[in-house]
């Protein structure tokens, strides 16, 4: 096995997937005049590598028993994961110019409800990984072989009831189960390390008895040879932190709290499509 | 109740695999017979509320019935968004259990008094809400409950609960079971208050007022057909239950009679005062200073209801 070669070979169509969300990203909370445009950019290329790579997944049978359960806990990224889902053929790509508007199915934050792929409806902070857990249970109890992938964001690390589940994971054994947490370190208001800090953070999750990766979340390679070499260790579930930029990919929303619920006007999207075009 | 509850669960149980029992570390001498007989089907979430919501929220979407259990506020309050979101939102099959509905844990104190949960859980959308008057009827609750696929609410008494029925009652969801027969005024009983009830309507009878008594263990669907009965065809209604009286049974029945225009009937809830409870003590003792025991629902009936009606109570019995 050979999972650089793979991993080179695979850089190309996942970068081409994380432009497209990327651009789809911008275009949507730019109609919408919306939030999260930061949030959303920041996961574009771990949600591309996870949807083109890793995820079994059939977008023609959303419902497939077998199906790897994937859950955006921090719903708010909605955007980027509707538009990996339209790229993918779960649902028209002409579906995401209803993103937040009347009458939709698309919601800010990530809804089930007539949107196939979605696994579960996040919005509120700290539900997604209890939901991750129970999913990862019935599978073990069922002798199915699927995965569960939990992403969280950094700022949802402060709720109590993510850490009911990460006490929860580890003690069920539950190697069917991977978190993944967008370690942007910028949060609603503020960085993190100005709300409430969270390292040394890789310790904790190792001693709530997770098998804990540190990765880049923007290098392609990377995130797929990480994602395949899961779980880390048997009867453990394995917890990926991905560092990563808000804003990714447009330069001028970078690592910024401004981007956390500003939405791009005309000239601000112009500008990012344009950034993107050139790295494409 | 309790134990009532997990016998009928364990039977079920054992002809479907998809039911699995969630606890939050609580439930000792009362689920062990699950734990014992289906292991891999028993998982004690610890004490973490929301966490057990949610997990048996996720076990539900890959196909599991999902019992949580807990007692008094803890699996409804504490975790009231995941119910909302994980439970109500998703459709999912999880059945929230909850023992020591209303005083049953008097003496633990006010956090302990499960005094709000109808009203809250009431508030949901697509949730179903369940308190049955006796053991009987908690066992037949568990068996409708399941074969209703989405969330429920099953509000338990504790323990030594009498039983009321005969065990040939007829139970469904959304039907209320009138319990005594009377043409005077109709009391509506949901939960353990079910049983002083009917203590209560067989002294009423020997007064010469005869009361019709309703359990309504259904609280949400409820039986308004019953209810709009009882509006035409007795001469007044009391509500009786162990919950605060903003939001319950008696808030559920006054929003049916309000919106019927026609009737207009004397209507009395009957239930724990809003006020934050700072007594402590038995159940017993606290029905009393509640003015919910036996003596303390006459009472009420006699000093609030009764005068109201007396007029066509008697013309009533005249005419029978």
């Amino acid at each position: 096995m050979s999972p650089r070669v793979d991993c080179q070979s695979a850089s190309v169509d996942c970068k081409e997937l994380a432009t497209h969300i990327r651009r789809h990203v911008l275009k949507m909370t730019h109609r919408a005049r919306s939030s999260h445009v930061g949030s959303s950019l920041s996961i574009a290329d771990l949600l591309a590598v996870l949807y083109r790579r890793i995820l079994r997944i059939d977008p023609a049978h959303p419902q497939w028993p077998e199906r790897d359960r994937f859950i955006l806990s921090k719903g708010h990224g909605a955007a980027a994961v509707y538009a990996a889902l339209a790229e993918l053929g779960f649902f028209p790509v002409d579906e995401l110019d209803t993103f937040y508007q009347n009458g939709s199915a698309l919601a800010g934050h990530i809804t089930h409800a007539g949107v196939p792929g979605v696994e579960a409806s996040t919005g509120s902070l700290g539900h997604g990984l209890s939901m991750g857990c129970g999913m990862a249970l019935a599978g073990k109890q069922d002798a199915r072989d699927y995965r569960v992938f939990v992403l969280l964001s950094d700022g949802e690390c402060d709720e109590g009831s993510t850490w009911e589940s990460a006490l929860f994971a580890p003690h069920h054994h539950l190697d069917n189960l991977a978190v993944i947490v967008d370690y942007n370190k910028i949060q609603s208001l503020d960085r993190v390390e100005n709300t409430l800090t969270l390292e040394p953070f890789a310790q904790k999750w190792t001693a709530f008895g997770w098998s804990v990766r540190e990765i880049e979340g923007h290098d392609l390679g990377e995130i797929e040879a990480t994602l395949r070499a899961l779980p880390f260790e048997k009867g453990r579930p394995s917890c990926i932190i991905a560092h990563t930029t808000k804003g990714k990919g447009v330069s001028f929303m970078e690592d910024s709290v401004f981007w956390h619920y500003q939405a791009p006007n005309t000239e601000d999207l112009r500008r990012a499509l344009q950034e993107l075009e050139a790295i494409a | 109740m309790r134990t009532a509850f997990i016998r009928a669960l364990v039977e079920l149980a054992d002809s479907d695999e998809r039911i699995n029992l969630v606890v939050g570390d609580l439930g000792y001498k009362v689920v062990e017979p699950f734990g014992e007989r289906f292991p891999q089907r028993f998982v004690n979430a610890g004490v973490a509320e929301q966490d057990m919501t949610g997990i048996a929220a996720g076990m539900a979407l890959c196909g599991k019935v999902v019992f949580t259990y807990s007692i008094a506020n803890f699996p409804t309050l504490r975790c009231l968004e995941q119910v909302r979101n994980d439970v109500c939102y998703h459709h999912a099959d999880v059945k929230i259990v909850s023992v020591g509905g209303g005083l049953g844990y008097g003496a633990l104190g006010m956090t302990h008094h499960a005094t709000e949960d109808i009203a809250v859980m009431r508030a949901l959308p697509s949730m179903t809400v369940v308190a049955p008057g006796d053991p009987i009827e908690a066992e037949l609750a568990t068996r409708a409950i399941v074969e209703e696929s989405g969330p429920a609410y099953l509000r338990l008494g504790k323990s030594g609960e009498p039983r009321v029925h005969g065990s040939r009652v007829s139970f469904r969801l959304g039907q209320a079971i009138r319990v005594c027969e009377g043409a005077d005024i109709t009391l509506i009983a949901t939960g353990v208050m079910l049983w002083n009830t009917v203590q209560a309507a067989e002294r009423l009878a020997r007064g010469g007022i005869q009361a019709r008594v309703l359990s309504m263990h259904t609280i949400k669907p409820l039986d308004e057909a019953a209810v709009l009965a009882a509006a035409r065809e007795t001469a007044g209604i009391a509500t009786i239950e162990e919950h605060g009286v903003i939001g319950g049974l008696g808030s559920a029945v006054a929003e049916v009679l309000a919106e019927s225009s026609e009737l207009r009937v004397p209507f009395k809830r009957l239930g724990i005062p809003s006020a934050v409870g700072t007594l402590i003590g038995s159940q017993e003792y606290l029905r009393n200073a509640y003015s919910l025991s036996v003596d303390g629902l006459l009472n009420s009936l006699h000093s609030v209801l009764i005068p109201r009606i007396a007029h066509r109570v008697y013309v009533s019995a005249a005419g029978a």
